[in-house]
């Protein structure tokens, strides 16, 4: 037995099993600390995996000793190890920078179970990640969403439950519909597992069902990725949610549903549907552009911080999914790039937002009035992750907008105007953001007391720790890169 | 020909009990629809041959939801406002994609064609190798618990997450005893003699059939998940007609909280054997010196992990919606 | 005869968009969650339609019986995961309604609608 080849299955085993071992716990100090234990463990599989795979490739792993297709595998590329990267970075992020706001969210009682639902959402998005079986998708997915409904419905707010039970039922239309599509292409091809079905649907090409298939699959995901104009569940969602709920779902849950959809429109359909780039691009791009732009507006006009960012979410989903939209090897490059930094961008400004929430107590803007020069160290995270985010030179965020605009410029005339659609939007970005720097360092506290009140020492330089992989990656940007392009070479490979 | 005209009816029945559900204004009368629509549905599926599904379909869909359907008007408005919104828009959607769905209908294979691509390939495999591979008569329950044991297990952590989900919400575990299911309900039950007699004969079947179902699942159609349901049914039966919170006091919540957990970690931990024995995750053929064998033991043993949960859950979901005011 | 054996995968369309269209348009949160059961129940009749094979049984091998015809196993296997799934779904969305309630004092999705904007 060598527990090195049993990595995929002990990334998603790991927190799954956890979970009843916490819900059992009676104490939520315990029951935090068993999750941040767990968490930071799936951490570092992930980083195990990733070094399996720039070493040269994970195996395929069968589940239950049952080869593919029968039974169901596991597998592993550079997307996969990307993702797996973010979601329990994410996780782990939240878990380290929220104790203080979960102590204050979650009354002790209560505790074990949120922790425990917090480990199967990390389970459920590990268990996406790492999946090479389509029905096995559906059910992390769905593994995934309740534990992620539990989370947000955690809020103190009572909207948090309004806007929950809108992303229920949602998530729940878009989670079926993927399954109806995958039913109707297991109906023309009998298979679940991905590669074989990429392999068979060439039998079946230009079928009825294998387009409504392609359909349901791609509004499905676009349901649950929130890619505009479905994206009406993300901004309650995210505003209304715990504090460090946000730092978690805000980096990962979306991208995961991407993910997939990257999966299915490239592993699966594309070679195999005649034409399928072309409609998949004339579908996904217009929204991609109007989701960049009008959500960036909108974000302008957001009175409450977490909204404004979540605002921003949906703008940042529609290059992600413009990238990914072109249907070029260069487009989906930036796409892989963009998840990841746009995840260590909005992680570190969530986590500097719940910063300023345990001192404050307010995501009002104008109650944060201020509060730069009052918690002058988190803010300066709050900017460098803010830079990245608009896509500065020299942060993460600079690499991706620049392989985006790469990738854009070699669209056969559609270059330019794409281009100056990058540049509004990005120019909408340095808008809404400096209108909450402009409060917060030349704003007038409410009370007008400008006294220092910083968060604690350990929560500060993990803030700073996130806005420093913010620069990190923006100047050695390889392992990324790395990623990327192992995970475009199967998303394009033998297809092509 | 007659199954597939009985089909065609029942089917239509299921529109119309839809179409009603629907319409109704009183949710009390829409809830009873909904499990007549549930047990319609069970029908179609037993027509169709999915014995395992029928079975589940009844348990789950007309006993559990309609239950907890109850337990939810109980804490609820018992009717909806009149008035609703919608654009003309969201119709016309609507209708196109019915239209579309109909349309694509016509290129697919047919009810009953056994050379449509789904019935070769995998699931051929599944029919060949079952008896020799795994040697149980039903093959539904070993694909379930073996060849896709894997999905299994995740849902198994669905419904614990949905306990989880309903704790963590109505704060159950320590709340009060499982007495006010439906106030209407119990003494309406509880006040009339023959529904009282009729559950006090039944009930101790129900709760035979559940063991039955947990044990035989590997020869007829049945298993840990719809032996849970139906011994849930059981007891909430019982604690119906007796109108008192005798039958969950026999189970405290904290009970209960274990079961949930403890069914899950058996399951995992079924999984986390195979990898310690020299096998893969969930590889139950080298759980004994006979990977036959092996597999034996590991469905009876990840079939008691799903009963358990499943057992813990309901119950604990239900103690939670009745401790609720 | 073509015709009706495509009965069933019409049904399910229709079934699938009465479910759809009481989502959007009913306002009780309660009736959202009924819908929501058609419309995840809509699928399991898909799928097992799917598996039905002419002239066949229930998928259990009998003992000394040989050549016979069994239906499709696996997608009466992914509609009992999904089963399960659907009454998961529903347990937890009426939990969440249960609290609506306490909060808000309806389940009308339109007045809870009013309320936040108000606030």
């Amino acid at each position: 037995m060598n527990l090195a080849d049993h990595l995929p299955a002990l990334q998603v085993a790991l927190p799954l099993l956890t979970a009843p071992l916490v819900i059992l716990l009676r104490n939520g100090f315990l029951a935090w600390l068993a999750a941040l234990v767990a968490s930071l463990a799936s951490f570092g599989l992930a980083i195990l995996l990733t070094q399996a795979v720039l070493a040269g490739g994970v195996p395929e792993y069968a589940v239950g000793g049952w080869q593919p297709p029968f039974g169901i595998s596991l597998n592993i590329d550079g997307l996969s190890a990307l993702m797996l990267l973010l979601v329990t970075g994410a996780s782990s992020l939240g878990l380290a920078g929220g104790r203080l706001s979960l102590r204050r969210d979650i009354d002790n009682r209560r505790a074990p179970m949120f922790y425990g639902a917090w480990l199967i959402a990390l389970a459920g998005l590990c268990g996406i990640a790492v999946a090479g079986d389509a029905f096995n998708v559906f059910v992390f997915m769905e593994i995934s969403s309740l534990a992620t409904y539990i989370l947000i419905a955690a809020g103190r707010d009572r909207r948090a439950l309004s806007a929950v039970f809108k992303y229920l039922i949602i998530g729940t239309i878009g989670a079926t519909f993927y399954l109806i599509g995958v039913g109707f292409i297991y109906m023309m091809t009998g298979t679940l597992n991905f590669e074989d079905m990429a392999l068979r649907l060439g039998e079946v090409i230009e079928t009825r069902p294998v387009i409504i298939a392609a359909g349901f699959i791609t509004i499905g995901l676009a349901l649950k990725a929130a890619i505009f104009p479905l994206h009406i569940w993300l901004p309650r969602a995210y505003t209304y949610a715990p504090n460090a709920v946000t730092v978690f779902i805000a980096a990962c849950s979306t991208k995961v549903s991407i993910y997939v959809l990257l999966r299915f429109n490239y592993g699966v359909f594309h070679g195999n549907l005649l034409g399928h780039s072309d409609l998949f691009s004339v579908f996904i791009v217009p929204l991609a552009l109007s989701g960049i732009l009008l959500a960036s507006a909108i974000a302008i006009y957001q009175g409450n911080i977490k909204k404004l960012l979540a605002f921003s979410s949906v703008a940042q989903i529609g290059y992600i999914a413009l990238a990914a939209g072109l249907a070029t090897q260069a487009g989906l490059m930036a796409a892989q790039l963009h998840m990841f930094n746009h995840a260590l961008a909005k992680g570190t400004l969530f986590l500097c937002v719940s910063a300023f929430v345990l001192t404050s107590r307010s995501t009002r803007i104008s109650n944060l009035a201020g509060i730069g020069r009052r918690m002058p160290w988190t803010m300066g995270a709050f900017v460098i992750a803010g830079l990245s985010l608009i896509g500065v030179p020299g942060t993460a965020g600079f690499v991706s907008k620049w392989y985006l605009v790469v990738a854009v410029m070699s669209v056969p005339g559609w270059g330019i105007p794409l281009v100056i659609a990058i540049v509004i939007s990005s120019l909408l970005a340095v808008v809404y953001l400096w209108k909450f720097v402009e409060t917060a360092y030349y704003g007038t506290p409410p009370d007008g007391d400008v006294s220092a009140m910083e968060v604690p020492l350990p929560l500060r330089a993990l803030i700073w720790f996130a806005a420093l992989a913010n620069i990190y990656f923006g100047l050695a940007p390889q392992l990324p890169i790395a990623l990327a392009e192992s995970g475009t070479g199967t998303l394009l490979g033998g297809l092509l | 020909m007659t199954t597939l005209l009985i089909g065609i009816f029942l089917l239509s029945l299921l529109v119309i009990t839809a179409v009603a559900i629907v319409r109704s204004e009183d949710l009390f009368s829409a809830v009873m629809l909904s499990g007549i629509f549930s047990l319609l549905m069970a029908l179609n599926f037993f027509l169709l041959d999915a014995a395992d599904v029928a079975l589940t379909e009844a348990a789950v869909g007309a006993g559990v939801a309609t239950v907890l359907l109850l337990a939810g008007l109980k804490l609820t408005p018992p009717t909806e406002a009149r008035g609703r919104s919608l654009r003309k828009l969201s119709v016309a959607v609507i209708a196109a994609t019915t239209l579309l769905m109909i349309y694509a209908s016509f290129g697919q294979p047919t009810l009953g064609d056994p050379n449509a691509p789904a019935q070769q390939h995998v699931a051929q495999w599944y029919i060949e190798k079952t008896p020799e591979l795994i040697d149980i008569p039903n093959i539904v329950t070993a694909v379930l618990s073996s060849f896709r044991g894997y999905d299994t297990l995740g849902e198994v952590f669905v419904v614990l997450t949905a306990g989880i989900g309903v704790m963590f919400l109505l704060g159950g575990g320590r709340g009060k005893p499982f007495s006010r299911l439906d106030s209407r309900v119990e003494e309406g039950l509880s006040g009339h003699l023959i529904p009282k007699v009729m559950a006090r004969l039944l009930i101790p079947f129900i709760l035979l059939f559940a063991l039955f179902i947990q044990f035989h699942g590997e020869y007829s159609p049945g298993g840990g998940f719809q032996a849970g349901a139906i011994f849930v049914a059981g007891i909430i039966l019982y604690s119906l007609v007796r109108g008192e919170g005798l039958a969950l006091s026999v189970i405290p919540p904290r009970v209960l909280l274990w079961m949930s957990a403890g069914g899950a970690l058996l399951y995992g931990s079924v999984g986390l054997a195979g990898i310690l024995m020299g096998g893969q995750f969930l590889e139950y053929s080298v759980l004994a010196d006979n990977p036959v064998t092996g597999q034996h033991i590991g469905i009876i043993v990840i079939e008691l992990g799903v009963g358990l949960t499943v057992t813990g859950v309901l119950l604990s979901i239900f103690h939670a919606f009745a401790a609720r005011d | 005869m073509k015709l009706l054996g495509l009965f069933n995968y019409w049904v399910f369309a229709v079934l699938l968009m009465i479910g759809l269209y009481a989502l959007i348009s009913k306002q009780n949160l309660v009736k959202k969650i009924m819908a929501l059961a058609i419309f995840q129940s809509a699928v399991f009749l898909f799928f097992i339609t799917m598996s039905r094979v002419d002239g066949g049984t229930a998928p259990i091998i009998q003992a000394g019986v040989s050549g016979q015809i069994f239906s499709n196993p696996l997608p009466q296997v992914l509609i009992l995961t999904a089963i399960v799934v659907g009454i998961s779904t529903t347990a937890l969305g009426l939990a969440i309604v249960v609290r609506l309630y306490e909060e808000y004092g309806t389940v009308e999705d339109n007045e809870i609608l009013a309320m936040d904007r108000e606030s």
